[in-house]
């Protein structure tokens, strides 16, 4: 099972070692990783697999809320398939 | 493999432009819960529904969350209780019954205490109508509705006559009833969208509709396009209308197949929110009005009304219910200003319901119209949709003691109204002919 993991927000150090460090103490496997800044914002966009996911996906949604808190910066997991029923046909 | 513009596209949809579900609805039919005894029926009516939707409202909020896409209602739609009550009577115990199963099970609203009437009633179906003021004062998820007409069959006018009373008796009784009662032409069996759905004879057992959502979305998208000509504004429509309800159609399958539950179909209407930016009215202004209600909004509605069936039609595998952009007055922040500063007056309103879908919604009225006017303005947009092959309603919702210009707040989704003016000319001699208005020709249209 894939998600999507997007974290948008003002640009400080640590970002990405903080969100990655969460996903790997989770037992996800992050398999692409997207920054940029768009209009001033930080975005970052990460593909990861959650399948061997060692808490359960609401656990890990409120976890990234918390340290999205934490960081000043939004953060959201989604499953893969919204985008793709959207975009792919 | 997705590229960061489309992730960052749906996020910005969902994020600032109100892109959501606007509805899961789970239609239960109740025909096997007909029983003589009106106690073990209404017993059977409530044990079936929290059965069977009993984890409606925790798989719609799963779903929202994995998905990261809003689902703003879980609602039931249930057989029209006129059918489950004839043998039994007592109406206003199953309108209990069908509340305090929603409650239980959590949704938001219930719809389905409905009547069929078009082409006439049985008495028991006469007792049903008069219940409905006392089981909409008495319950506070129940939502009626009432077919009065058909292209089949023709205008039912004395349940048109009769309509005009209960929506006054109602009013009276409380005005939020007149939010949650609906009066149709050409009622779809599959409607997701309260306060008209029912769940129709013709539906199987238990199925899962949903309807989508996203005024938003295109009115944002629209932005993208400024000056183009409307060959290019349609298109722009039609490729949203199709990403939305490509979301929608995803949202139905998985809500399918966790619930265990057929699918039926996705309901591709554009349903706005009071939310700023949620507006069907500012889509029609961005297309170059200056105020909905002026010259030009039925056009645009046409156009935007046909360009959202063409782009959805594609994205879902089986698609029903109303199908179009809803105009209610109440719920739409463009609509209520448009109304407010005299741009949109009731008779453009049924203008614009020609082309889209449904009818006159949530408009408020001085309370000291009559029941037979409220009468001839049902029956004006009762006529549209007969004659069109259509569905049309009215929700109508005469306010006591209002002035034209004062404003209805009746909250949450169902919004605010400004007080219309009525045009005071009588119809009560018309009204109170009574009888049936025959079935339109529908051939030799040239």
């Amino acid at each position: 099972m894939k998600a999507v993991i997007t974290v948008v927000g003002k640009d400080r150090s640590g970002i990405i070692a903080e969100v990655s460090m969460l996903l790997y103490r989770g037992g996800v496997n992050i398999e692409d990783i997207s920054q940029t800044i768009m209009q001033d914002l930080f975005t970052m966009i990460m593909m990861a697999d959650i399948s061997e996911a060692t808490m359960p996906f609401e656990e890990l949604k409120d976890a990234l809320d918390k340290l999205g808190e934490r960081l000043g910066v939004e953060i959201r997991i989604q499953l893969e398939d919204i985008f793709n029923s959207m975009h792919r046909i | 493999m997705l590229n960061p513009f489309e992730i960052t596209e749906t996020l910005n949809m969902i994020r600032g432009e109100h892109l959501d579900v606007r509805t899961i609805t789970m239609g239960i039919s109740l025909l096997d819960c007909v029983d003589s005894d009106y106690k073990r029926a209404c017993e059977k009516v409530y044990d079936k529904i929290t059965r069977l939707a009993g984890s409606l409202v925790k798989t719609g909020e799963d779903i929202e969350k994995e998905m990261g896409i809003p689902i703003v209602n879980k609602r039931i739609s249930v057989t029209p209780i006129s059918l489950i009550c004839a043998s039994c009577g007592h109406a206003v115990d199953f309108a209990k019954a069908l509340d305090a199963a929603a409650q239980t099970v959590g949704v938001n609203f219930i719809g389905g205490y409905s009547a069929l009437v078009a082409k006439g009633y049985t008495d028991s179906e006469r007792d049903f109508i008069d219940s409905i003021p006392e089981a909409l004062s008495t319950t506070s998820l129940v939502c009626s509705s009432v077919n009065v007409a058909t292209t089949r069959a023709g205008i039912n006018m004395d349940a048109v006559a009769h309509m005009g009373r209960i929506i006054k008796e109602t009013s009276r009784r409380a005005m939020i009833g007149c939010a949650k009662l609906v009066v149709f032409a050409n009622a779809v069996e599959d409607n997701p969208f309260m306060a008209g759905a029912f769940h129709g004879v013709g539906e199987g057992e238990c199925v899962i509709n949903v309807g989508v959502s996203g005024p938003g979305v295109v009115k944002c998208a629209l932005e993208k396009v400024k000056g183009e000509n409307l060959g290019v504004v349609a298109e722009t429509i039609k490729k949203t209308a199709f990403k939305i309800t490509r979301m929608g159609q995803l949202v139905a399958t998985e809500a399918s197949k966790r619930l265990n539950v057929p699918f039926g179909i996705v309901d591709l209407s554009l349903a706005p929110t009071p939310a700023k930016g949620d507006s069907v009215a500012y889509i029609l202004e961005e297309m170059g009005l200056e105020s909905c209600g002026g010259p030009g909004t039925t056009a645009t509605l046409a156009l935007l009304n046909d360009a959202v069936k063409k782009g959805g039609v594609m994205a879902s595998s089986y698609v029903g219910g109303l199908s179009g952009a809803f105009i209610p007055v109440s719920e739409d922040a463009g609509m209520i200003q448009a109304a407010k500063s005299g741009f949109l007056s009731l008779e453009k309103l049924e203008a614009m319901t020609c082309v889209c879908s449904v009818g006159l919604d949530m408009i408020a009225v001085p309370g000291t119209v009559s029941a037979e006017t409220v009468s001839g303005i049902i029956a004006d947009e009762i006529a549209i949709g007969v004659t069109n092959n259509k569905t049309t309603a009215v929700r109508i919702i005469p306010v006591e003691g209002a002035n034209v210009g004062d404003v209805a707040e009746f909250g949450g989704l169902l919004g605010a109204a400004p007080v219309m003016a009525v045009n005071p000319a009588s119809c009560a001699e018309f009204i109170r002919r009574g009888g049936r208005i025959p079935a339109p020709l529908q051939s030799l249209k040239n």
